[in-house]
């Protein structure tokens, strides 16, 4: 497999121009006769959508929602970052560059990166024309904050429901063109699996969730905008719908795929209540603004908070991280709860929780100053806990958030499959081995508003235009796998014993011991080990009820289920030959004395991208090398 | 603590359905209402039986997926909460509760308590929008907006697109739905160009669905879990006055 990032040569910050004055172009006449393939609709494929069909192409959306606009970047909370230096406290493209780099802990694409820092002022204007009601000044002029711990305010936000304002402002985009029949949208249904002709990504089947129906789509190119894979470990912040098969079955196909251990866990999340809990809720980082995190000291103390003494108790951020304390980035916030809990100090039920306590900024600013700044937060956590946070402090715990793994990309964002391009959360090129908060969202827009409308015509130049009919034998095939494959898990419920929820559930506690804050080698290779036989119990008796020809949410999920039991198998691997700790990959055997990520550039510096060898054969990992022309690598120190 | 379900059950749009019970056992108050429904499907699939189907996504409040008529109400008795915030706690052990999908012409049944709500896709795409393509932006601060105008669209755009409006109406009208939309887009200066066509398409389409008149009940402002208001309806009641006048008048849409 031949790995090259197509970077573009020249200086830093001219790359993406040049790239542009040099890409070919389609002239406009042509471009309608270009049909392109987009699945999913979320804030990467909406605008991706609405963007090709402006310019003229014919577009094809999927997604398995029932609506559009109901993508998971829709319960994005914080904001979106863009370098406009509105505030003049000294932001630029190269600052936003760099932190992301650095955020990303060094294991991030420099061209891409900078790329991403420079069209992130354009997605704010972009977004304020379509009319996404942004937080405003009272001057009329838009207002910033900061966030995740920068030190300057570029975050724009839309009260805390930045990603469902963005969203809607890519959906209405998107809805414009389905308007004019420029793009034909197809909700309620699910992408099986990917179809190469001579070596090309060409089409798609697909599922009507509906009616059961699969049928073929052909297309000039096939983009993937499917988010992340955080439900591997069953209990994550994403939707219950979000999971990982467009992406694994591009790999099946021979997409490589990159990075797959590199996750982020979040670290103010409501903890679980107990083992019926479905799925977990984010509360905004901006809580750590003014709440202390501590545990008790001893451990196994059970009793009620307020009875705690101040001298019993630890507020390990403050104590390990003095000149951070409780704004320390997210992947050390979220350890350092684990290594409390571990330790037999967390709370709450089952232990696993720390405190988040306001009462000395209460006593400080007063009441209604805390519940000027965070009283939906502070609602949001009555309404799922019953408990007041004004009085009590409340819970946190972290949990999967973000998966910055992903298909591999290079430049055009196109995979290794000529004519497959994967944008957003899916694919894993700009955040390294973790993002910072508020990046997610200008990922998603720079990708599908403003690289892939000229990196797919660069493509569609290059090529010759082939769009084969849905008769070709490729097609016929891959369906038929298909269904042979929902065949299997309708019919394992003979001999079945367990539900497709609980293979979920088991196999996410397994990555979330194994795969989830803190990795061992030993660890993984019980996982390694436990896989296998967890996806051969699933196959053999996994109770699907019902039939494929219905409205069937059970083989809905089953499907996803399948595909994460071979996924967190890769996810495993790669996290097992990663023998360095960087950003969300901690492995425990490497740390400083101190108990911080070591870095081992020298070995390290890499992407790892794995490539499908068949169904019995370990897959093979290829690496490009990170090459840093511009920035020096430096240890992340938050102490 | 234990309860009685009486569940809405529906094979597919073209077969009659009908009220089901289910005996529930050992539900705990910091579940959710849907994590209940969870543990009632898990027992139903082991013993072979059929699970119920419903509607649910980010089980967070914002996606708008989410949709039970809960003993009558959408989405529940308590205020301004989606069915997936619902908890446990603020039922009676031993209650007997009633679930049943959104009821209106428009939203056609798909299977027990999921409905197809594209028509509200439909009524955006007729008009929801800002006529502005990728790449034509000018700077983002090259046009102010007063902080009350943003701070109204806000609250207009806080629409979660669920239908919980829909389903509540006796007319089964969508007045709330378009209204937010209109008034969003309208009273940012971005938006303004196209109020006039906006709001003549948008009313179009969802007649052309088949959703009622509004008879001001004011039922949607009471069960959106959102706080969309009534105001809204009445500031697009203005606006399409002014664009049915405009175009008997001669004078054209701005
Ligand atoms: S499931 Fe998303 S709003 Fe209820």
């Amino acid at each position: 497999m031949k790995l090259d990032a197509q970077i573009p040569s020249g200086p830093l910050e001219k790359k993406w121009d040049r790239y542009r004055l040099e890409m070919k172009l389609v002239s406009p006449a042509n471009k309608r006769k270009f049909h392109v393939i987009v699945v999913g609709t979320g804030l990467a494929g909406a605008s991706a959508g609405a963007s090709l069909a402006e310019l003229g192409y014919n577009v094809s959306c999927f997604c398995f929602q029932d609506s559009s606009r109901r993508a998971h970047s829709i319960a994005a909370q914080g904001g979106i970052n863009a370098a406009k230096n509105y505030q003049n406290d000294g932001d630029s493209v190269y600052r936003l560059f760099y932190d992301t780099i650095k955020g990303g802990d060094f294991r991030a694409r420099e061209g891409n990166v900078y790329r991403l820092a420079q069209v992130s002022a354009n997605i704010i204007d972009q977004c304020a024309a379509q009319g996404v009601p942004l937080a405003r000044e009272y001057g009329g002029l838009l207002a910033n904050r900061s966030f995740g711990g920068a030190q300057v305010s570029r975050t724009f936000y839309a009260r805390g429901q930045t990603g469902q304002q963005l969203l809607l402002g890519a959906y209405q985009a998107l809805a414009r063109q389905v308007g004019t029949g420029q793009v034909k949208m197809y909700p309620r249904t699910e992408m099986l699996d990917l179809v190469l002709v001579d070596g090309s990504a060409k089409g798609i089947i697909v599922r009507d969730l509906v009616t059961g129906a699969i049928t073929s789509h052909s297309g000039d190119a096939v983009i993937l905008a499917t988010g992340g894979y955080s439900n591997v470990f069953f209990l994550s912040t994403n939707a219950k719908g979000c999971n990982v098969t467009a992406i694994w079955r591009a790999y099946k196909k021979g997409a490589a795929m990159a990075n797959p251990c590199y996750t982020q866990i979040h670290p103010t999340c409501i903890p679980a209540s107990g083992d019926h809990q479905s799925k977990l809720t984010l509360m905004s980082e901006s809580l750590r603004n003014d709440g202390r995190v501590w545990v008790p000291k001893k451990r196994g103390d059970k009793r009620p908070p307020q009875e705690i003494p101040e001298e019993e108790r630890d507020y390990y951020l403050e104590r390990k991280y003095p000149s951070y304390g409780n704004l320390a980035p997210r992947d050390i916030s979220s350890r350092a709860a684990k290594e409390a809990c571990d330790d037999g100090r967390g709370v709450g039920p089952g232990g696993l929780g720390v405190y988040l306590d306001f009462a000395d900024s209460i006593k400080r600013l007063g009441v209604n100053t805390i519940r000027e700044r965070y009283d939906n937060l502070f609602e949001m956590y009555e309404c799922i806990t019953g408990e007041d946070g004004y009085k009590t402090p409340m819970r946190i715990y972290p949990a999967p958030h973000y998966t910055m793994g992903g298909l591999w990309v290079d430049y055009n964002l196109m995979s290794n499959i000529p004519g497959l391009f994967v944008l957003g959360e899916a694919n894993f090129s700009d955040h390294g081995a973790n993002r910072l908060g508020a990046s997610a969202l200008m990922q998603g827009l720079a990708d599908g508003y403003f690289i892939i409308p000229s990196t797919i015509g660069n493509f569609f130049a290059h090529n010759k235009k082939v769009c084969p009919p849905t008769s070709h034998p490729e097609f016929k095939k891959a369906e038929e796998e298909a269904r042979g494959r929902i065949k299997k898990l309708v019919n394992a419920k003979a001999k079945g014993k367990k539900t497709v929820t609980m293979f979920h559930r088991e196999l996410g506690k397994l990555l979330w011991d194994k795969c989830g804050m803190a990795r061992t080698e030993q660890g993984l290779k019980e996982a390694l080990k436990k896989i296998p036989a967890m996806r051969q119990e699933f196959h053999e008796g996994v109770i699907v009820p019902g039939q494929n020809e219905e409205f069937n949410q059970s083989l809905e999920h089953a499907g996803r289920v399948a595909d994460f039991l071979e996924f967190g198998e890769l996810m495993c691997n790669d996290a097992l030959v990663r023998n360095e700790s960087c950003g969300g990959h901690f492995r425990v055997e490497f740390q400083t004395e101190d108990g911080e990520a070591k870095r081992d550039d020298a070995n390290y510096s890499h992407v790892s991208a794995w490539e499908y060898q068949g169904p019995d054969k370990p897959p093979v990992m290829h690496k490009e090398t990170l090459a840093y022309e511009e920035i020096k690598l430096s240890q992340r120190s938050y102490k | 603590m234990n309860l009685k379900l009486q569940v809405w059950k529906q094979s597919n749009g073209s077969t009659p359905g009908q009220m089901v019970e289910y005996q529930v056992k050992d539900i705990m108050p910091d579940m959710s209402f849907l994590e209940m429904l969870d543990v009632v499907n898990e027992d139903l699939i082991k013993e072979g039986k059929e699970p119920i189907a419903f509607d649910s996504d980010c089980r967070e409040g914002i996606c708008g997926t989410c949709s039970l008529v809960i003993n009558g109400i959408p989405h529940g008795h308590r205020e301004r909460t989606t069915v997936c915030q619902l908890h446990m706690r603020h039922f009676r052990d031993g209650e007997t509760v009633t679930v049943e999908p959104w009821r209106a012409r428009p939203f056609t049944p798909i299977k027990d308590l999921v409905v197809n709500r594209s028509a509200f896709d439909r009524i955006i795409q007729a008009g929801g929008f800002i006529s502005v393509s990728t790449g034509q932006a000018q700077d983002a601060n090259a046009i102010p907006v007063p902080k009350v105008d943003a701070e109204t669209a806000m609250d207009a755009a806080a629409c979660i697109g669920c239908g919980a409006c829909v389903a509540s109406c006796k007319n089964a009208s969508a007045m709330l739905f378009v209204a937010a939309k209109v008034s969003h887009l309208g009273s940012l200066p971005q938006g303004k160009w196209e109020k006039d066509r906006r709001v003549w398409n948008m009313v179009k389409a969802m007649d052309a669905e088949g959703f009622g008149n509004c008879t001001n009940t004011g039922s949607c402002e009471s069960v959106c879990p959102k706080g969309i208001t009534l105001n809204f309806i009445a500031r697009m009641n203005r606006d399409y006055a002014m664009a049915i006048f405009k175009a008997q008048s001669g004078e054209g849409f701005e």
